[in-house]
C-alpha cells in the first residue's frame, strides 16, 4: 500500500483516501454508513454477503464497497435508487432462509441483521416457500449455536483461520446445503473462541452462559480492565440490577485491539460463585463464627501486633490484586517491621533478588510485539498463558518473524515456529548452548553450563536469527519463572540477549505483576520500584522457614502457590493467619484464623499496571456482595488500628496518586548485576515432574468460572507421560498411577502423550488434586497404583 | 489410557501412504494440503467407496491440516461419499440434456428393478443409486456412470444389459 492519497466523492461529499484501500474503509473513516455483514476491519475481505452494494458512476452494476478499491475521481452513491434497490434485493435474499425468530433469539435488539433489515429491507416478506433448517451441534460450554439463523458471512470461519490460528469452524456442503459449523460434534477449543460471538452478525453464535438471561436493552455498559493476565485488556461490562451479566471487549488498538480472551470474557461467572465470603469470620475452637466488621478488624490488628517481631510475619499478596491494595498491604506490613512481602507466588527461584533493583517487565511495548523479527521464548506456552499477547506474536510470525521455543513440553503452536523440547533438567543447558552459539563467554552465573554446553545446529540457528533480526526478543515465560533454576535461566537469557542485541523480556505473569514491583509488594523492592532498604524473605523462604503469622491478600493456600503442599503446611502451622479474601475454600478455612471479606473485580476501584508498564484504572461499578468491602478500605483501617501514620485516605485515587508520585522516576528494566556461582539445582538425570498452570487455574476468580472450568483448557488432574516412559516405568496398560513428591502422594489417572519428553512426567499445578503435591518442576517417583 | 499424537506412518497401510506420498510430491512442500483430494480418493477407494469421519481425520493428520478443512472438501465435491455405497455406484445424470432425453424413465426403471431410490443401497450391497449433475456427456444423453465407466444413449433395455454384465 502506498501513502498516496486519492480524492473520491461519496454522495456528493469529497473525501481523501489512501490509494488502494477499500471503499468501505474510506466511508467508515468518514462516518458514512454502508450496511455490511461479512466485512470486518480485522478480517480478510470475502465479499460474499453482497450487503454493501453501492452505485459507482460509470459502472453498470452495483459494486461491493468492501471489495472495491478507491481510485482517483471515483464517484460513489450509497443511497441512490440503484444502490437502494441492490441493498433491498440482497436483504430479501438473505432473509429467505432466516427463521425470523427474533422474539426468542438472544441477539434480538443488538442484531446486525435486524438493524439492517429495518434500515434497508422491505416491510413485508414475499417469500412463502419452505425454509431450510440446520441441525445444531454442541460446540462446547461457551458458545450456543442456532445455525438456522446463520447467513453464511463466514466471519467466524475467517476468525479461526486468521486470528485464532486454528480452523475449527468451516463451511461444509455446498449451494443450498452449505452449512457453517464444526461438521462433527466437537467443542471449539481456541482460547479466543468467544470473539466469534461478537463477530457473528446474527444470533447463530451467542454466549452460552449468558443465554436467555437478559435483553440487550436492559443492560448498562461500563468500562473495566481485565484482572487476569498482564495485558490489561479493556473491557465493557454489561450490567443489570447490580450484577455483571456479561463481558465484551472494548476496542483499544494498542492493547487488545478488538478482541479479548475467553478467560477475560467468561471469568465474571466466578463473581457469583456460592463460596463468596460475605461476612467477616473468626475461627473459635475450630468453628467459624460470623462477627462484626469492627470486631474482626480489631482482632486482626491486635493479633498482627501481638506477634511483635515483624520478621516473624509473612505477607503473601495475590499478583492480581489492585495496585492500591498491594501498595497499602506492603505499607501496613513494613510499618509493622515486616519486610517479608511477596506476590510472586508461582516463582520457583529467587536467587537473583539480591542483585535485582529494578522492575522487571515485558521489555517492549505491546504494539511493537507484532513488529518483532525474531522471538525466542524460553519456558513459555504463551497461547495458554496470555492469549492476546500470543495473538500479537502470531501476527509477527505471520509477517515472517522467526519464532523459537525452548520448552519442557511440546506445545500446540498456531503459527510457524521451531520447538526445542527437553526435560526440565536440561533446559538451562540447552539455553546455555544457544548463548554459547551467540558468543557468550563462560563466566559469571552460568559459567559451568556455558563451559559444558554443546552447540548444535538448532542452537546456532536460534542465535543467528536473534542476531540477524531488526527487533528481537528473548522472552522468559511462566514455565521459566516457575523453574527451580529460574535465576540461571534468567542470567543466561540476559547474556544471550546482550550478545545478540535482542531485548530481554520477562513476561509478567499476572494482571499486576509489574504493579506489584512498583508498589513494593516484593521483598527486594520498595514502593517506587527501587531497592528496599531492608530486604525480606521471598515467598519460598517464607514458607520453608515458617513464620508465626501470615497476612494473606486474595490468595488461596494450596492452589495459588508454586509448592501447594508446602504452602498448606506452613500456613497451617502458623499461630495466626489473617486472610483478606473474596472467597472461602476448604484450604483457606483450614489455614486461616480470621477471614475478612473483600470486594473484587468490578466491585472495587483500582489500578492495574500492565506488562508494558501502562497504568489503567478501573472503577467499582457494582455493589460489593454481602458485607464485603474494597481491599484498600480494609487495609486502611488495619493501618489505623495498628496506630500507623499516613493511613487517612479518603478514596483509592489518593492512594494511586501517592504511589504514582513515588514511581515518577522509576524505570522498567530487565538488566541486573549478575549473581555469581549459580549452580543448577535441578538434576538432569532423575525422573522429573514438569508442570504448567492451566489457563483457567491461575487465580481464584477464574477457577470459579463454571463454564470455563468445563473446557479443555481448564486442565485435568492427570499424569501425562510419553508412551516409552510409561513402558520404562512399568506402567503399560495401567489407567492410574501413584505419584510421590516431597513425601506427598496421590493416585492420578494416566494419559499417554508423545508431547512430553522422556525422563519427565507432566502434572499441572493449581488444580484441585495436584496442588496437594509439590512444585511444578522437581523430582518425583511414579509407580503402579 | 488415552493416547495423544499419532505416528504418521501408522495412520494408513504402507501402500496407501506411498500412494498419498505420490500426490504430495506433485506440489511444493509447503502446499502439502493440495494433495487432499487425491488422498481422499485413495482412502475412499480402499474403504469400499466411502469415507468415515475417522478416515477424514487421518487424512487431516497425514497432511497436517485441520480436520474441518478436510470435511469441507469431502462435503463439497460429489465424488466423495460419506455414507456406505453399493459395490457398483450407479450415478444417473438428471441435468438438462439428460432430462430432455428422458432420464426420468431411466431413473424409474432402475428404481423398479433394484428396489431402491437415490441415496440408497440394495440389501445385498451390490448396487447404490446417486443423482448427479451434468457429467459432460450431453451428446450421449441420457447417460449414467458406474464405477469409472460412462454409459450413454440409455434405454431401459440397455440398462438391463449393462447391469447383467456387471459382476
Ligand atoms: S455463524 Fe454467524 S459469523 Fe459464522 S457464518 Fe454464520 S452468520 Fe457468519
Ligand atoms: S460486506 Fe461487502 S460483500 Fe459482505
Ligand atoms: S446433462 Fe447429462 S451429461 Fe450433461
Amino acid at each position: 500500500m502506498t501513502d498516496k492519497l486519492v480524492t473520491i466523492e461519496v454522495n456528493g461529499q469529497e473525501l481523501q483516501a489512501e490509494a488502494g484501500i477499500m471503499l468501505i474503509e474510506a466511508t467508515d473513516a468518514a462516518g458514512i454508513n454502508i450496511p455490511r455483514f461479512c466485512y470486518h476491519k480485522k478480517l480478510s475481505v470475502s465479499a460474499n454477503c453482497r450487503m454493501c452494494l453501492v452505485e459507482v458512476e460509470k459502472v453498470p452494476k452495483p459494486l461491493p464497497a468492501c471489495a472495491t478499491p478507491v481510485s482517483d475521481g471515483m464517484k460513489v452513491y450509497t443511497r441512490s435508487p440503484k444502490a437502494l434497490a441492490a441493498q433491498k434485493g440482497t436483504m430479501e435474499f438473505l432473509l429467505i432462509n432466516h427463521p425470523l425468530d427474533c422474539p426468542i433469539c438472544d441477539q434480538g435488539g443488538e442484531c446486525e441483521l435486524q438493524d439492517v433489515a429495518i434500515g434497508y429491507g422491505r416491510d413485508v416478506s414475499r417469500y412463502s416457500e419452505g425454509k431450510r433448517v440446520v441441525a445444531d451441534k454442541n460446540i462446547g460450554p461457551l458458545i450456543a449455536t442456532d445455525m438456522t439463523r446463520c447467513i453464511h458471512c463466514t466471519r467466524c470461519v475467517r476468525f479461526g483461520e486468521e486470528i485464532a490460528g486454528i480452523r475449527e469452524m468451516g463451511a461444509t456442503g455446498r449451494g443450498e446445503h452449505m452449512v457453517i459449523g464444526t461438521y462433527i460434534e466437537k467443542s471449539v477449543d481456541s482460547e479466543l473462541s468467544g470473539n466469534i460471538i461478537d463477530l457473528c452478525p446474527v444470533g447463530a453464535l451467542t454466549s452460552k452462559p449468558f443465554r436467555f438471561n437478559a435483553r440487550a436493552w436492559e443492560l448498562t455498559q461500563v468500562e473495566a480492565i481485565a484482572p487476569h493476565d498482564s495485558l490489561g485488556s479493556n473491557l465493557n461490562l454489561h450490567l443489570r440490577d447490580n450484577k455483571v451479566m456479561r463481558v465484551h471487549p472494548k476496542d483499544n488498538e494498542s492493547i487488545n485491539e478488538t478482541w479479548i480472551s475467553d478467560r477475560d470474557r467468561f471469568s465474571y461467572e466466578g463473581l457469583y460463585s456460592s463460596d463468596r465470603l460475605t461476612s467477616p469470620m473468626v475461627k473459635k475452637g475450630g468453628e467459624w463464627k460470623e462477627v462484626s466488621w469492627e470486631m474482626a478488624l480489631e482482632m486482626a490488628a491486635a493479633s498482627l501486633k501481638e506477634i511483635g517481631d515483624g520478621d516473624q510475619i509473612g505477607t503473601l499478596l495475590a499478583p492480581t490484586s489492585t495496585l492500591e491494595e498491594l501498595f497499602l498491604a506492603q505499607k501496613l506490613m513494613r510499618g509493622l517491621g515486616c519486610n517479608n512481602i511477596d506476590s510472586r507466588l508461582r516463582q520457583g527461584d529467587f536467587r537473583m533478588d539480591a542483585t535485582q533493583n529494578s522492575v522487571h517487565w515485558l521489555g517492549s511495548s505491546l504494539s511493537d510485539m507484532d513488529q518483532m523479527q525474531t522471538v525466542f521464548v524460553v519456558g513459555g506456552n504463551i497461547r495458554k498463558e496470555q492469549p492476546i499477547l500470543a495473538h500479537r506474536l502470531r501476527k509477527a510470525a505471520v509477517n515472517g518473524a522467526k519464532l523459537h521455543y525452548l520448552n519442557p513440553i511440546q506445545i500446540d503452536l498456531n503459527h510457524r515456529g521451531d520447538q526445542d523440547v527437553c526435560t526440565p533438567g536440561e533446559m538451562a543447558g540447552r539455553l546455555a548452548a544457544v548463548a554459547k552459539a551467540a558468543g557468550v563467554k563462560a563466566s559469571g552465573g552460568g559459567a559451568s553450563l556455558l563451559g559444558a554446553a554443546k552447540v548444535d545446529e538448532s542452537a546456532k540457528q536460534t542465535a543467528a536469527n536473534l542476531k540477524a533480526a531488526d527487533g528481537a526478543l528473548v522472552m522468559l515465560g511462566a514455565m521459566a519463572q516457575a523453574h527451580p533454576d529460574y535465576a540461571l535461566l534468567h542470567t543466561l537469557a540476559a547474556a544471550l540477549a546482550e550478545a545478540t542485541g535482542a531485548q530481554l523480556s520477562i513476561l509478567p505473569t499476572s494482571a499486576n505483576s509489574v504493579g506489584a514491583q512498583l508498589a513494593g509488594a516484593v521483598p527486594h523492592l520498595q514502593a517506587g520500584g527501587t531497592a528496599a532498604e531492608r530486604a525480606g524473605l521471598d515467598t519460598l523462604r517464607m514458607l520453608k522457614m515458617p513464620r508465626k503469622g501470615y497476612l494473606l491478600l486474595g490468595v488461596e493456600p494450596g492452589r495459588d502457590f508454586w509448592n501447594g503442599s508446602l504452602s498448606m503446611s506452613a500456613l497451617q502451622s502458623a499461630d495466626m493467619v489473617v486472610a483478606i479474601s473474596a472467597f472461602r475454600s476448604p484450604e483457606l478455612e483450614a489455614c486461616a484464623d480470621i477471614m475478612l471479606p473483600m470486594a473484587i473485580f468490578t466491585e472495587t476501584s483500582g489500578t492495574y499496571v500492565n506488562a508494558e508498564g501502562r497504568w489503567q484504572q478501573s472503577r467499582g461499578v457494582v455493589r460489593p456482595q454481602g458485607e464485603s468491602r474494597p481491599g484498600w478500605k480494609i487495609l486502611r483501617v488495619l493501618g489505623n488500628l495498628t496506630d500507623q501514620p499516613g493511613f487517612d485516605y479518603i478514596d483509592s485515587q489518593q492512594i494511586h496518586d501517592e504511589l504514582h508520585k513515588l514511581c515518577e522516576s522509576s524505570t522498567l528494566d530487565n538488566k541486573q548485576a549478575e549473581p555469581q556461582n549459580l549452580e543448577p539445582l535441578l538434576s538432569a538425570d532423575v525422573l522429573l515432574r514438569g508442570g504448567d498452570t492451566p489457563l483457567y487455574a491461575c487465580d481464584p476468580l477464574v477457577r470459579r468460572a463454571t463454564a470455563l472450568q468445563q473446557t479443555q483448557d481448564a486442565g485435568s488432574d492427570t499424569i501425562r507421560l510419553h508412551p516409552q516412559e510409561a513402558a520404562r516405568l512399568g506402567l503399560d496398560g495401567s489407567d492410574t498411577a501413584l505419584v510421590k513428591q516431597n513425601g506427598n502422594q496421590i493416585d492420578l489417572p494416566l494419559q499417554l502423550d508423545e508431547r512430553i519428553p522422556q525422563g519427565c512426567v507432566w502434572i499441572s499445578t493449581g488444580l484441585a488434586r495436584t496442588s496437594t503435591l509439590g512444585q511444578p518442576f522437581g523430582e518425583v517417583t511414579v509407580e503402579k497404583a | 489410557m488415552t493416547v495423544t499424537v499419532k505416528d504418521k506412518t501408522e495412520l494408513f497401510s504402507p501402500q496407501i501412504c506411498a500412494e498419498i506420498d505420490r500426490w504430495i510430491a506433485k506440489y511444493p512442500a509447503e502446499w502439502k494440503q493440495s494433495a487432499v483430494m487425491g488422498a481422499l480418493m485413495i482412502v475412499q477407494d480402499e474403504n469400499g467407496g466411502w469415507l468415515t469421519t475417522e478416515l477424514m481425520d487421518r487424512v487431516a493428520d497425514y497432511l497436517d491440516m485441520p480436520p474441518i478443512a478436510v470435511y469441507e472438501v469431502a462435503t463439497f465435491y460429489s465424488m466423495y461419499e460419506l455414507k456406505p455405497v453399493g459395490k457398483h455406484k450407479i450415478c444417473v445424470c438428471t441435468n438438462v440434456s439428460c432430462m430432455t432425453n428422458k432420464s426420468d424413465l431411466i431413473v424409474e426403471h432402475l428404481e423398479k428393478k433394484l428396489g431402491i431410490s437415490f441415496g440408497e443401497v440394495t440389501e445385498d450391497g451390490r448396487f447404490s443409486m446417486k443423482e448427479v449433475e451434468c457429467l459432460g456427456a450431453c451428446g450421449g444423453a441420457p447417460m449414467m456412470q458406474i464405477g469409472k465407466q460412462y454409459y450413454e444413449n440409455l434405454t431401459p433395455e440397455i440398462v438391463d444389459a449393462i447391469l447383467e454384465g456387471l459382476e
